[in-house]
């Protein structure tokens, strides 16, 4: 038997065809994490990308800056029910980075500073529609946001846009990340809203 | 490297929703760490709480000793990174 | 941080008041909004009746839950402000701009509203008249309800343990329950409360506007009935830099309990 609360809105019912079903619009940019904050060093920095058949590139700060990025408007949607939107980053496609890789991986895990990962289809990561990001609002990216660079995939809930991003692992078979298998949606669709395993 | 705590609230914050399932008070469990062996009580773990679930940390090393996560029709509890829990039932 | 060579016997674990750890289910319970006070422009004192609320001890908290007409609920805590009374209990909260439930809870809820809580909950963080050392409160910005509740519980009980409160505010406007610490500390000779501003102060105050500092920090006292026990409760920023200062200022790590809040 529930107990009302008069005059508790709580959710606003989105008319939004922005907004994704279940969510509700926030103005701020919460900061939510499994882990402490960790303070990476440019000099020391490392995106480590392993392919499937044992190959592996490291890349640095500095080869990171010399690929080609973009600016860009992305809506984030968390899966704790807030969407922010109109944010604007710039960042490297991550098909950018990919780009020597072989054509058989089918799943990637990524992996982040602090222990973290999460687990995608290789396509969410090709299409257009995945970066590499390192600005923020026209600013280098704090740590409190996952700088100095994180995984945006804007079209997924945000737990997958991997903070402190530090090596993409593409692989053959699925594997699942931190909360995938943990009660989370294993694909995690905002707008099928996949919150959770069996959604 | 280094880490930084600013968003860690203690292990008082998964006190509620751990007495869902343990239908006890367990904020003085005295837990211990896989990683380093030091046992805190569960109040003085670190929570990193509000994201998609609840992460407790180790208090001396920082490595994760439980994950608590809330569906609409589940709990999940993970206890995978502690070596023990001891709670006191008598008074 | 705490040694970990040294594993705790039996008898040394959890230095935990005594008599706390009893196996007792913690359910939801209706609550209703029975007077309320503003301590600040933005921060309010709740006063629920809860029927079935027996008792609690100084430092616990309460799991709040609002259910809005569309099933829609939202769950926090917060640390009760009241000593101890069957039926009844205080807490005291600060409104966030952008929260979805501080807003509500000081601005909108009104006497006769309704909503349900859990607890009392934490056996670790709480004073009870069975500990007679002296007692360091310290307390940043709404850090202070916990350790109010612990002033209150000591007055309820008329306790002689020696207590000191370090309040660190940002300006005397962010001061809550002012007019009680004020007559708490005149009419107690044993309670000390200390008000600290970091940002802005009184015209006559002796010491400059700042944070903490090792200089504010009492050394701890070694009495007859013990060495001070310390607690301290606020944002997890200001808990690890006092923490830190206690332990410069020659407080052991296990006199030390801490309580930290998030951003809610």
């Amino acid at each position: 038997m529930a107990v009302f609360s008069r005059g508790f809105g709580g959710n606003r019912t989105p008319s939004d065809p922005r907004i994704p079903p279940g969510q509700y619009l926030t103005e701020d940019f919460p900061v939510l994490s499994a882990g402490p904050t960790p303070h990476v060093d440019l000099a020391d920095w490392t995106l480590d990308i392993s392919d499937v058949d044992g190959h592996r590139n490291t890349l640095s700060w500095d080869q990171l800056m010399d690929l080609p990025s973009e600016e860009f408007t992305a809506d984030l949607h968390c899966v704790t029910k807030w969407t922010k939107l109109g944010t604007m980053w710039r960042g490297v496609p991550v098909e950018t980075l990919l780009g020597g890789t072989q054509s058989d991986a089918e799943y990637a895990m990524i992996h982040s500073y602090g222990g973290y990962t999460t687990n995608l289809p290789i396509d969410d990561l090709l299409l257009g529609n995945a970066w590499v990001v390192f600005e923020y609002d026209g600013a280098a990216l704090a740590p409190v946001h996952g700088g100095p660079a994180r995984l945006l995939v804007p079209h997924l809930y945000l737990w997958k846009s991997a903070k402190w991003i530090n090596g993409i692992e593409l692989r053959r078979q699925d594997k699942l990340g931190f909360w995938e298998g943990f009660g989370y949606h294993a694909y995690g669709d905002p707008w099928r809203e996949q919150r959770y395993e069996g959604d | 490297m280094e880490f930084s705590n600013d968003l860690a609230v203690d292990g008082n914050a998964v006190a509620g929703p751990l007495s869902e399932i343990f239908a006890v008070d367990v904020t003085s469990a005295q837990v211990s760490c896989d990683s380093c062996g030091a046992i805190n009580s569960l109040a003085e773990q670190f929570a990193y709480v509000g994201g998609p679930g609840s992460v407790l940390r180790c208090a001396d090393c920082m490595a994760v000793v439980a994950r608590l996560v809330k569906t609409p029709d589940a709990v999940w509890l993970d206890l995978r990174g502690s070596a023990a829990w001891r709670i006191r039932v008598n008074s | 941080m705490k040694a970990t060579d040294d594993i705790p016997q039996a008898e040394q674990i959890a230095d935990t008041p005594p008599g706390i750890l009893t196996a007792r289910p913690i359910q939801w319970r209706r609550a209703k909004l029975h007077d309320s006070r503003m301590e600040t422009r933005t921060a309010r004192t709740l006063v629920f009746d809860v029927p079935g609320w027996t008792e609690h001890r100084a430092g616990q908290h309460v799991d709040i839950k609002l259910t809005a007409e569309n099933g829609y609920t939202a769950q926090r805590s917060y640390s009760i402000a009241s000593a101890s009374a069957p039926g009844r209990l205080e807490i005291t909260v600060q409104a966030i701009s952008d929260g979805e439930v501080s807003p509500y809870l000081v601005e909108t809820m009104a006497p006769g509203d309704e909503l349900e809580l859990r607890g009392p909950i934490g056996g670790w963080f709480q004073w009870t008249e069975q500990l007679t050392e002296p007692i360091l409160l310290i307390g940043g910005g709404s850090g202070i309800v916990p350790l109010m509740a612990m002033l209150r519980e000591r007055i309820r009980v008329d306790s002689n343990a020696p207590f000191r409160l370090l309040y660190v505010a940002r300006t005397p406007d962010h001061i809550f329950y002012a007019n009680e610490l004020y007559s708490i500390g005149q009419s107690n000779s044993d309670v000390i409360i200390d008000r600290l501003y970091s940002r802005a102060g009184l015209p006559d105050d002796p010491r400059t506007p700042g944070r903490l500092g090792l200089e504010d920090i009492p050394r701890p006292t070694f009495g007859e009935t013990g060495s001070t026990r310390v607690y301290v409760c606020g944002p997890s920023g200001f808990v690890e830099g006092a923490t830190q200062l206690l332990q410069s200022g020659g407080h052991q790590p296990t006199a030390i309990r801490t309580e930290r809040f998030g951003p809610t």
